[in-house]
């Protein structure tokens, strides 16, 4: 078996093996994950939630993923075909091949490369192609502009996200995740992870998080109610739905991303018990339930409100917590906590 | 990397972080209220960092492994970009309002600028020389459309932005011709490699292609186009800048690539100088005759005054270099005399170009009158006056390098520009009455400024203020 | 496995570099702009060079192109008549076009490595280290003046352009956060007792 696993045809099976596992993976939370988004934000307002189709409703997406696909592709007329079908693909595309470099537990990981946690940033630098390319494609007003606002926002957030990450990669010396998660690895157990001491920074990340994914409170992209949907007004049928999985992979990677640069990955909280991929999916899924909630209890941002906080807010203090942190590294504050690179 | 890399670059340095202070504390505090201030501060500082350049020694010290060179011939070029930026700061400060340049981001723009000469003039490798530039060129860019609200300014800014890119690309693509064919970006390297013997295709282009591309800095024929209409459109003190301190680091720069990098292919380089420096004397003379603007006369007067800069460079010869250095010291000074006049015209208050502006200025203006009268004579090369001493310089090292044709060829330009010069002459003192008034701002600094270059015109014949010492000082340093 | 890589990567750089120029399309060239840079990120890749990859795709791809997708996009620029005004000059075009490839073709034809250029080429990076580390102690250390210029050239790119555009206007409703969180109920809130029939 590991003979033929080393010849060049056993590899390339393995490899595809491998990543179907993870697609597999990644499609099927993603039912659930909306059914549970849907569940959360019914409970915070005291519906009953989708309750429908299966036992509570549990296959609810099953049968909206069915309606979806059933229907038939409307494609705007004097719309640019190919790119007007291209842009959910790319959505979708991109959000899965993120997860290539994303490990569940010590080396398991699809590509175990140097530079995983650049490999990440530009995959989700490349997110905005989607949804300029919907919105210019559409060949219509609301969809174009809706598509400029969400462009702007998402480069917005991801340079302060770029900046958190920097902060990360200098204390843990590492831009592979394994690299990061392990640097965590300390006999202080939930202690020891770079939550404590890049503490501002968590709540940077999440919050640039929910911004870059387009969800609320900086949902303009989507906002049906007053900025008519955005990016994807034109769209419907299979193609609606290719962005909106795309968008939740997204969010399902930004809790994955959370869990393994601040939150100590597949370690364990407690010290003493096993580290193991449960930790990592454990922790991916509370921090999808914080997603949830805030969905559920934060009002929407002003476009201008957004952009304020953005360059004016999240650039200069992440900006400036990379000094420091170089600083707490190079020289040792903190008790070391900064610097996690054997010197 | 230890403490004396960062002392050989300290002039630099120094005017980089208060470029950085000027900037954050005046974005902070006070805006454009400020503007006067970091002015004078900049004028200071520049004046006192050129004395600081100046007495520094004799010595020749290359800094972060050989990226960065500080020899006398840098000295000399930095003095010179340094006292020159420095005197137009001040005449631009003593007519910013009406120049819409009373901004404190002006005279930090400025400082950058000459940080990227010091650099482009220090330049031993050729990632250096490119950051220098591009440092110099940018800030350049942004000045020439500081006057945001003229269309012609914006489309100087703009025509600048486009060429000086491209000739940024052509000197990207023959540095990377030259990095590729030699294995080294270090001018110590490429000197080693770059010998005629064993000359290939390939670092001939590159060779070539880089100087394209710093002949597009010089504004030499054929690569002027951007030259009328960038000195036209600006902003007058902005002019008077891109027609002193960036012509000076461009030249030096050339200089030192050629002299530095390429001395082993002097045969191939000197042909193209030589071509280079007779397309701009004649294009520049000639194409002067024509012109109402006298800063698009400047302008043409420039791509002449190029020309001959050039022309000591195409002897190849440390004497040539030492010919260079003394006319573009003398060139920088009728220039800020000339441009100090320039920036006082008016009528109605309102600034003016027009050369029928000048018509018989003489009866009202009689001091003023006689220090253009002289510098212009200067300008053309009319014997007692010292621009006859630089053209004299770069003939004389043209003929002592054997281009005996080039020299005559100098020599019949020179008396070609001369009819455009006179022309003004002749409008100031013998025009036909002016149909409207034509008046001279009052400014003390202006005023002293022409008088003076009009004065340095004229006592300078005496010895040179000393001038031929150090530039033959510079100029062995980087032939010898 | 990597050679076919390489020409799938390289065919790919040739057809967006086509496609961006002779595409009718503004935006569509802008994309293929992209594809063309994705690529080259991908030969970076086969050429062990991760790390500028990456900084290729993040940069060129991810901030750059989409500017100039946002330009391209509302610019109202009608491309059909300057193609019609280039095509003008396309034969004085075409003749500079041609002289220089005849020129590039001479000069490879005389490719001839210096003898001394090969001394001093060096071993830049050594197989014990990560590129990025590698990069990284060359940047900072033996190219940190040239780094630092750098960051002056992009400080003067920034400065630029808020001279040219930032315009302070007045009038203009602004909100101030920080008024908006320290204002309290005793200043900005007023009790009053209001009686039945009679208003304030």
């Amino acid at each position: 078996m590991t003979d033929f696993l080393a010849t060049p045809g056993g590899f390339a099976i393995l490899t595809v093996a491998q990543v179907l596992v993870v697609i597999a993976f990644v499609m099927i939370s993603l039912i659930f994950l909306v059914y549970a988004d849907r569940k959360i934000w019914a409970a915070v307002q005291m519906r009953r939630g989708p309750n429908v189709v299966g036992v509570f409703g549990i296959l609810q997406s099953v049968a909206d993923v069915l309606k979806y696909v059933a229907k038939e592709i409307v494609v705007p007329a004097g719309a640019d075909k190919a790119v007007f079908i291209l842009a959910p693909l790319i959505s979708f595309v991109l959000a899965l091949i993120a997860w290539a470099v994303i490990p569940f537990n010590d080396g398991w990981v699809l590509a175990d490369i140097n530079v995983a946690i650049l490999y990440v940033f530009a995959i989700s630098s490349l997110e905005v192609y989607g949804v300029i390319m919907g919105g210019w494609a559409s060949n219509s007003k609301y969809p174009f502009l809706g598509s400029l606002r969400s462009a702007a926002q998402m480069i917005s957030y991801e340079v302060s996200i770029g900046l958190i990450i920097v902060g990360v990669i200098i204390s843990s010396g590492s831009m592979n995740f394994g690299g990061i998660v392990q640097s965590q690895d300390t006999p202080y157990g939930f202690f020891g992870w770079y939550w404590l001491p890049h503490l501002p920074m968590v709540f940077l990340f999440f919050i640039s998080a929910l911004a870059e994914t387009n969800r609320p409170p900086f949902d303009l992209p989507e906002a049906e109610s007053e900025l008519v949907a955005g990016y994807q007004v034109e769209y419907s049928s299979t193609p609606f739905l290719l962005f909106m999985a795309g968008e939740y992979v997204a969010i399902f990677l930004m809790c994955a991303l959370t869990s393994l640069l601040f939150f100590g990955g597949w370690l364990s909280p407690i010290p003493g018990l096993a580290d193991g991929p449960h930790w990592m999916v454990a922790k991916m899924l509370f921090f999808f339930f914080i997603f949830a909630m805030i969905k559920a209890i934060t009002p929407r941002y002003r476009y201008d409100q957004l952009m304020r906080l953005g360059w004016k807010v999240f650039l200069p203090v992440s900006l400036g917590w990379v000094v420091f942190a170089a600083f707490a590294a190079k020289f040792g504050w903190f008790w070391g906590a900064f610097a996690r690179w054997p010197v | 990397m230890t403490l004396a890399d960062f002392l050989i670059i300290l002039p630099e340095l120094v005017l980089a972080t208060l470029a950085l202070i000027f900037l954050i504390g005046s974005a902070y505090g006070g805006g454009d209220k400020n503007a006067a201030a970091v002015s004078w501060c900049g004028v200071i500082a520049l004046i006192l960092m050129a004395v600081f350049v100046g007495l520094r020694g004799s010595i020749t010290d290359y800094s972060f492994g050989g990226l960065f060179i500080d020899d006398a011939f840098a000295r000399f070029c930095k003095v010179m970009i340094l006292v020159s930026a420095g005197v137009i700061l001040l005449m631009t400060q003593s007519c910013s309002a009406r120049h819409d340049l009373s901004r404190y981001e002006y005279p930090v723009l400025i400082l950058l600028a000459v940080v990227g000469m010091m650099i482009m003039v220090s330049a031993s490798d050729l990632m250096t020389l490119y950051m220098g530039l591009e440092l110099q060129s940018l800030s350049l860019y942004v000045v020439a459309s500081m006057q945001r609200d003229s269309i012609r300014s914006t489309e100087a800014g703009l025509k600048y932005f486009v060429l000086g890119a491209l000739s940024s690309g052509l000197l990207l693509f023959g540095a990377s011709l030259i990095y590729g064919f030699t294995g080294t970006t270090q001018f110590s390297g490429i000197i080693q490699v770059a010998v005629s013997e064993q000359i290939s295709l390939g670092l001939l282009f590159g060779l070539m292609f880089v100087i394209s591309g710093l002949a597009f800095k010089v504004s030499a024929v054929p690569f002027h186009m951007w030259t009328p209409d960038v000195y036209e459109g600006s902003a007058t003190p902005v002019t008077a800048f891109f027609a002193t301190a960036p012509k000076v680091a461009a030249m030096a720069l050339i200089a030192r690539v050629l002299h530095d990098a390429f001395a082993g292919l002097a045969v191939e380089w000197t042909q193209v100088i030589a071509l280079l420096s007779v397309l701009s004397m004649f294009f520049g003379a000639i194409t002067a005759i024509g012109q109402r603007d006298i800063k698009r006369l400047m302008a043409y007067s420039s791509i002449a005054h190029m020309g001959y800069g050039l022309m000591g460079l195409a002897a190849g010869t440390a004497f040539g270099v030492q010919a260079l250095l003394i006319y573009m010291v003398i060139y920088v000074v009728m220039n800020v005399g000339t441009f100090s006049f320039i920036l006082m015209m008016e009528r109605d208050g309102q600034p003016v170009t027009e050369i029928s502006a000048l018509t018989l200025i003489s009866r009202q203006q009689p001091i003023k009158a006689l220090s253009l009268l002289i510098l212009l004579f200067s300008l053309a090369g009319v014997p007692p006056m010292l621009g006859f001493f630089g053209k004299f310089y770069v003939l004389k090292a043209a003929y002592e390098a054997g281009l005996i044709w080039l020299a005559v060829a100098g020599v019949i330009a020179s008396v070609i520009g001369a009819y455009y010069y006179l022309r003004i002459v002749f409008l100031m003192y013998f025009g036909d009455e002016p149909i409207e008034d034509v008046q001279s701002m009052r400014s003390p600094i202006l005023s002293g400024l022409l008088v003076a270059s009009a004065a340095i015109m004229l006592i300078g014949i005496v010895n040179l203020f000393g001038l031929e010492d150090a530039a033959q000082m510079a100029a062995e340093v980087l032939v010898g | 496995m990597s050679v076919i890589a390489f020409y799938l990567f390289a065919i790919s750089v040739i057809t967006g570099g086509l496609f961006t120029v002779i595409s009718r399309n503004p935006v569509h060239s802008v994309l293929w702009l992209i594809l063309a840079f994705l690529s080259a990120a991908g030969l970076f890749v086969l050429l062990g060079a991760e790390f500028v990859a990456m900084l290729l795709i993040i940069v060129y791809v991810g901030a750059v192109a989409v500017l100039f997708l946002f330009v391209v996009m509302m610019l109202d620029v009608d491309f059909a008549e300057l193609k019609a005004q280039m095509a003008q000059y396309f034969p004085l075009a075409l003749l500079i076009g041609v002289v220089i490839l005849m020129q590039f073709a001479l000069a490879l034809g005389a490719w001839e490595f210096n003898s001394s250029a090969s001394e001093l080429r060096q071993n830049i990076i050594p197989d014990d280290r990560h590129n990025t580390v590698a990069l990284g102690r060359i940047l900072y250390d033996q190219y940190l003046l040239l780094f630092q210029i750098a960051g002056l050239v992009l400080l003067v790119a920034m400065i630029g352009a808020i001279v040219l555009t930032l315009r302070h206007r007045s009038g203009v409703k602004r909100q101030d956060v920080v008024g908006q969180v320290s204002r309290n109920p005793a200043v900005s809130m007023e009790l009053r007792d209001v009686k039945p029939g009679q208003g304030l």
